[in-house]
């Protein structure tokens, strides 16, 4: 890559979710194979944290990479930027990668600044597309700009490690292949408590009602227009004769309608369904960044002009108020009449 | 307590993609005919946490924005709802700035002008989309931050910040000095006075050059930028009388397609 024999590592920072490997870092794992095997590097993926179960690691082996390094002591039990951000510190000395990349999720986005600053590297955020350049030999790094109106594509050509964040669902993960063999090195920072230099006093998870946005296949997406914690109660119902999950703008959850954890979009969750119904909501650019790959979009809007129907495939234009009990009650003669095409496909 | 509020001005985020247009010589946005640029929406944001300390507590609030001349615009908004002084970070050679060469201007900014407690950001500002000068400030200082803030408590002597977690959020005690970065949650920025738009019309705001502050080399280089394509989706209106013949046909499409 830059002709530095000591920078032939593509190191990942993974994510466990419940103990089992995050998707997106199985995503990670599928772009970090194609720019290992450019570079002939090897693919190493770090994870951080407290009692990581064995399986990880052959997990991750088997996802595409070639070495995995095992971080875990009591004081990575939960995130903590400075914590985190010194025990990859101490592994960016040790290991020297030439390219490190992170997922553009709630860890990602806070860890990736802090540590490109403290490695004293170029980081890009939230990109769509990760190559090698041809002339450069750096990692070009591909990502929405102006709240996704444009891309932009950006090479460092200072600092080492080339730094970026992946956003969610843009990569299919590869398939696994358990016949993979790696290596596992288990790596101790050597640091103590006074790391953390900020104390949590509180987690709180939120609870969702019906199916995880994330993964869901049908969502039920609110704006502004729906007006009130009410409204939101209707949609909730919709989605849940559909084994949906409901989704937000910007709006509801600065308004406290609904809990910060609905938002879709570039602040908010990256979803993937194959069905997502917006209803009142403009369908601004950085909302429609949170809506991957195939969906179907449907939009209710009662102002013609719209940008969501620029991007919808079915459209209504009238006040949802008079749309949505109608669509309710037709959605569940429908379901109670079974599932599309006779089986539970839909049923996750 | 001195707080220090780093904003940005940037084209409307909220222009429709249709009107969207890039300057290929520049590698900027162009703005629309009669648009202004505005102040980054989670900087006002990070603006009104300020306010909301100073409210209780006796606190002197100083902006700093790097930018062009018009950035005097954003500066004087920000004075009008109720911040004490600002500066302005100009000069030609602070122009092709990335995050890294912005994040070290400001720091030094703020080390200049000498005694700070807290300093906030922005989660994100809405040109490059970024994410990442706070964080990047509070290394440069050696100070800890704290990101996606949505709650700011001052009692007695401890800081105690909200923020946002995937699924939820957690309470953390920092201490100071700290930066955090502020998400839309925290609550809409007030509106100016006819008397505050006034005088902050008037105040002084001083400019700092490459005189006051040695820029730093950016770190990434921006090799292209283009607008993508959407594959623009052709929409299929459902036409009927009344919304409930919409809702029916709607489902029924749905259906047809498997996908309910
Ligand atoms: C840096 C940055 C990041 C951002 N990140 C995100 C993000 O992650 N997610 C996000 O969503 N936004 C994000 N935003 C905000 C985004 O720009 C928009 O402001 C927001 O998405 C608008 O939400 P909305 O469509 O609900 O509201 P509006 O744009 O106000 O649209 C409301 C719509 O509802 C319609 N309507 C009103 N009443 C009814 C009714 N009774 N029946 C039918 N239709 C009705 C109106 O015609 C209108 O089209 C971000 C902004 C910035 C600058
Ligand atoms: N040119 C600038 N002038 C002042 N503050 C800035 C500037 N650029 C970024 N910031 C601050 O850093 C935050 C994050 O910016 P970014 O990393 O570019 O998304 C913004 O929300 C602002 O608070």
């Amino acid at each position: 890559m830059d002709r530095n024999m000591d920078r032939s590592e593509v190191v990942i920072v993974g994510e466990l979710e419940e103990g089992k490997i995050a998707s997106i870092t199985a995503e990670l794992l599928t772009v970090g194979r194609t720019l290992a095997d450019e570079l002939n590097a090897t693919l190493s993926t770090v994870f951080v944290g407290n009692q990581i179960s064995p399986e990880v690691a052959s997990e991750a082996i088997s996802l595409g990479g070639d070495k995995v390094y095992i971080i875990d002591t009591p004081l990575f039990k939960d995130y903590l930027t400075d914590t985190y951000v010194a025990a990859l510190e101490s592994l960016d000395r040790e290991v020297k990668p030439g390219i490190l990349l992170l997922g553009h999720t709630t860890l990602g986005r806070d860890l990736a600044p802090s540590l490109a600053f403290r490695l004293k590297t170029g980081l890009t955020t939230d990109c769509v597309e990760l190559s090698i350049d041809a002339e450069t030999g750096c990692l070009r790094k591909t990502k929405p700009v102006y709240g996704g109106n444009a891309w932009a594509t950006y090479v460092c050509d200072a600092g080492h490690p080339h730094m970026a964040t992946l956003r969610a669902k843009v990569i299919p993960p590869l398939k696994r292949d358990a016949s993979r063999k790696g290596e596992v090195v288990h790596f101790d920072p050597q640091l103590d408590e006074a790391t953390a230099r900020v104390k949590v006093i509180d987690r709180v998870r939120e609870e969702m009602p019906g199916a995880r946005l994330e993964g869901a296949n049908i969502i039920v997406c609110g704006g502004r227009g729906i007006g009130s914690p009410e409204g939101f109660k209707q949609l909730e119902e919709l989605a849940r004769i559909l084994n949906g999950a409901v989704g937000c703008t910007r709006i509801p959850s600065d308004n406290k309608w609904v809990p910060a954890s609905y938002q879709i979009g570039l602040t908010g969750k990256v979803v993937s369904p194959s069905l997502y119904i917006g209803m009142a909501l403009s369908g601004a650019s950085q909302h429609l960044a949170g809506i991957s790959g195939n969906t179907t979009i449907v939009a209710v809007n009662k102002d013609p002009e719209a940008n969501i129907f620029s991007r919808a495939h079915y459209g209504v234009i009238d006040d949802y108020q008079k749309v949505l009990p109608a669509l309710i009650e037709e959605c569940r003669q429908l379901r109670s009449s079974g599932s599309p095409g006779g089986d539970d496909k839909l049923e996750e | 307590m001195n707080i220090v509020v780093c904003v940005k001005e940037i084209p409307d985020p909220e222009i429709p993609a249709s009107a969207f247009r890039l300057d290929p010589e520049s590698k900027r946005a162009i703005l629309p005919g009669g648009r202004k640029l505005v102040i980054s929406d989670y900087d006002e944001r990070a603006v009104e946490a300020a306010l909301k300390i100073k409210d209780s507590l006796d606190s002197k609030i100083t902006v700093l924005s790097l930018g062009r001349e018009s950035a005097q615009d954003i500066i004087r908004h920000c004075l009008a709802m109720g911040c004490d002084e600002g500066i302005l970070l100009s000069d030609p050679l602070f122009d092709d700035s990335d995050s890294f060469a912005t994040a070290f201007v400001l720091a030094e900014a703020i080390k200049r002008k000498g005694e700070f407690d807290l300093i906030l950001c922005g989660r994100q500002e809405g040109e490059w989309d970024a994410g990442q000068v706070g964080s990047g400030i509070a290394e440069l200082l050696g100070i800890p931050s704290v990101t996606t803030v949505v709650n700011i408590e001052i009692r007695g002597g401890r800081v105690v910040m909200e923020r946002l977690l995937w699924d939820g959020h957690e309470i953390v005690e920092v201490p100071l000095p700290a930066l955090a970065t502020v998400s839309s949650e925290i609550g809409e920025p007030r509106y100016p006075t006819f008397r505050k738009v006034r005088e902050a019309s008037k105040k002084e705001i001083p400019v700092w050059t490459s005189q006051e502050i040695t820029p730093a080399k950016p770190q990434n280089r921006l090799l292209s930028l283009f607008i993508p394509s959407h594959g623009e989706g052709k929409c299929e209106f459902i036409e009927e009388t009344s919304p409930e013949g919409k809702a029916t046909r709607l489902a029924m499409t749905l259906r047809e397609a498997k996908l309910i």
